[in-house]
């Protein structure tokens, strides 16, 4: 008995707990849309994120009256918290891509109770992203011709070579087939909703939402393939948004920034810092809401680990950030890594960041701390923390120290950066509280697929092979009758 | 359970498809033909002068050369308007008593200045120089149309950079030999590509790159 517990164990557990059917999976998730009562819990965090939200509002006003010196980036540190907050905001956009995209076309059945939220955060994170470089221009209305190449009275194009212009693109396009993917993956859900809903207002905006849908087999042939499409489109775009966002940096000659590492590194720190958003959002979740048998443990594990794995190639990348400064025998570089780590104004910063993403994921080396929902939402906040701070490093100890001790500076944010970026915060929880209160916050029909009455066929077989391994099994070593 | 929408939505949705992508075009033709009106630009809106001179009259007409009266163009940034004693060259004798000249002989016995309206206005942040153009085989009907046929002189091109940079990238295509500078009838085509470019030589034009750079406008 004991190999046949053995094997259970090697099994894939189960990713939807309790005792569910097809029509209890629609009500447990439907209802937080239709039935139930807003409950306060709903009103105290929205209020608050949107009360917050409204120092994006206020900032922006004043920033857009005054221009960008109210903020503190000036020379040498010209990019300051506008790009951190950006590529902060955009990593973490990228844990909803990797679930959504990539984790389908791996056929890993576990992104199916996460990905409709993680996409969310996707969606909301590159809202918050797109609003700094927008805003950092000064004068928004005029940027488009800077940003686009539309055929403007100057005939002039933007900088092609540039990957900011790069940048530009990538990000539209995430944005767009992010928007997507996601609203593709909806419709079904829309459908159930307005099947479901008994307000005749509700019932006719989910109907415009779902375009028809009835869910006859064509539908259904139609729906399939555009959503792989849609899956092989955003699986590049995992790779190359934050590609194109490190070669802001690593395209320029600035000690610090001009290392070939910068894509892989910062595309592993985007999913490290995507997974650790989606826990900060589905722990609280699962249990405000009680989806702690569809949102099961097993999904925490899970993204404990992407979150170790990932932590460790970014932890790998910090090292060779070192290592490179030193094969360079490049004076500039290895003064660059010296300042950056104990010589310099900013040396605090490196070594929190190393705390917090360092040291503190390797708790997730052990059993009990990825078990505990507790811990992992400790380690994600720590580990968010520390994404910002590592961009606050990259950027602010090499550009207060260049090449030209002449051109040395110091930055310090002002009121209105720090207000920006809470208001940011702000905003991109006051979307999740309202796609949390209007939007199926699980796909319904996805996770119908993983009941066993989904499986009467196909996998029917996978269980009988088991089963059939199992008996060989026994047969090899210990026969069942003795 | 009743349908929410009747069959008809199908088509609307259909429409709006189709109508999102039209109406989005329209409306950015629209802004770029905005963009370049003489609303925006002021090019063929003829300005009201305080005295009613006429290129017309004395270049077409009475053939006066331009350097004449502008007689810093082959020399400075600016072409130069000329002083109240030039037109009283000729109007202490011709026209003396013709009430049209009244402004001009006040401004003669006061010793003022006409105040010209200005018809080309280059924006402050643009560098412009009139004597590298002339020198290089810019014609001045290349840019201010032809003078001699204006009454009123109005503004004949936008004057936006589009139109300064078209030029910049293919000078080839609109310069002319010294001995035609000042001829109001030059045509681009009267010369062929191959003197063009032999012209584009011999007035040694920098590469594009140099006079496509920024700092070549903006400095």
């Amino acid at each position: 008995m004991q190999d046949l517990e053995k094997l259970q164990k090697k099994m894939r557990p189960a990713m939807v707990e309790g005792d569910h059917s097809l029509g209890s999976v629609s009500d447990k998730i439907g209802d937080v849309t239709l039935k139930k009562r807003t409950p306060f819990f709903w009103f105290v965090g929205f209020g608050i994120a949107f009360m917050i939200a409204q120092c994006l509002l206020m900032t922006t006003t004043w920033l857009l009256a005054k221009g960008v010196g109210i903020w503190g980036n000036n020379q040498p540190i010209g990019w300051a918290f506008p790009i951190i907050n950006f590529v902060w905001w955009i990593g973490i956009g990228h844990a909803g891509t990797l679930i959504s995209a990539i984790l389908l076309l791996l056929n890993q059945k576990w992104r199916t109770s996460i990905n409709r939220f993680a996409e969310a955060m996707t969606l909301f994170a590159v809202a918050c992203a797109g609003m700094f470089p927008l805003l950092h221009t000064g004068r928004p209305w005029l940027a488009v011709y800077w940003l686009f190449p539309i055929p403007n009275t100057m005939g002039i194009w933007p900088q092609f070579r540039s990957p900011l212009i790069w940048d530009v693109f990538a990000v539209s396009t995430y944005a767009t087939v992010s928007l997507l993917f996601w609203y593709v993956g909806l419709i079904p859900d829309f459908a159930t909703l307005r099947d479901r809903a008994k307000s005749k207002y509700f019932r006719f905006v989910y109907a415009a939402l779902c375009w028809g849908w009835r869910g006859s087999a064509r539908h259904w042939h139609r729906y399939e393939i555009a959503y792989l499409i849609l899956a092989g489109l955003s699986t590049p775009l995992v790779l190359s948004v934050h590609s194109i966002v490190s070669l802001d940096f690593s395209v320029s000659q600035v000690p610090g920034w001009h290392a070939t590492i910068f894509p892989p590194y910062f595309v592993a720190g985007a999913i490290f810092a995507g997974f650790a958003m989606v826990l900060i959002l589905c722990i609280p979740l699962r249990i405000l809401y009680n989806m702690k048998d569809l949102i099961t443990e097993t999904h925490l594990i899970y993204m404990g680990k992407v979150m170790l794995a990932t932590g460790l190639i970014v932890v790998y990348g910090y090292a060779m950030e070192a290592f490179f400064a030193w094969y360079s025998a490049s004076p500039t570089e290895l003064f660059m890594i010296r300042n950056r780590i104990w010589e310099g104004p900013y040396w605090m910063f490196y070594w929190m960041l190393i705390f917090c993403n360092g040291i503190s994921i390797q708790f997730l080396w052990f059993k009990r701390f990825r078990e505990s929902p507790f811990w992992l939402f400790v380690i994600s906040i720590i580990v968010s923390i520390g994404m910002w701070l590592e961009r606050f490093v990259i950027i602010i100890t090499s550009l207060s120290r260049d090449f030209l001790p002449s051109s040395w500076g110091m930055f310090s944010p002002t009121v209105f950066d720090i207000t920006m970026f809470l208001g940011t915060i702000g905003f991109f929880f006051s979307l999740i509280f309202l796609f949390v209160r209007f939007v199926p916050i699980i796909s319904i029909f996805e996770v119908r697929t993983l009941l066993p009455e989904a499986n009467v066929h196909g996998h029917q077989q996978d269980f009988e092979e088991n089963v059939v391994e199992i008996e060989e099994t026994y047969d090899r070593t210990d026969p069942p009758n003795s | 359970m009743a349908q929410i929408f009747n069959k008809s939505a199908n088509n609307i949705a259909k429409i709006s498809m189709v109508m999102v992508v039209v109406l989005a075009g329209g409306a950015f033709y629209f802004y770029t033909q905005i963009a370049r009106s003489s609303y925006l630009t002021g090019r063929y809106l003829e300005k009201q002068q305080p005295v009613q001179f006429s290129h017309k009259h004395h270049v077409g007409d009475d053939g006066i050369d331009c350097r004449y009266c502008h007689q810093t163009v082959e020399t400075t940034a600016s072409a130069g308007m000329p002083p109240t004693q030039t037109c009283m060259n000729c109007h202490s004798q011709l026209w003396a008593d013709s009430p049209y000249l009244e402004p001009v002989r006040a401004s003669y016995r006061d010793n003022k200045p006409i105040e010209w309206e200005r018809v080309h206005d280059l924006p402050e942040y643009a560098y412009f120089n009139h004597s590298i153009h002339v020198a290089k085989g810019v014609g001045c009907s290349t840019c201010h149309g032809q003078i001699d046929n204006m009454p009123a002189v109005y503004q004949e091109n936008t004057l936006q950079m589009e139109w300064c940079i078209n030029c910049h990238k293919n000078p080839e295509q609109f310069i002319r030999p010294k001995s035609e500078i000042y001829n109001m009838q030059w045509q681009d085509g009267d010369i062929n590509a191959a003197e063009r470019a032999k012209l584009k030589t011999d007035y040694k034009i920098r590469s594009r790159e140099m006079m496509t750079s920024c700092s070549t406008c903006h400095r």
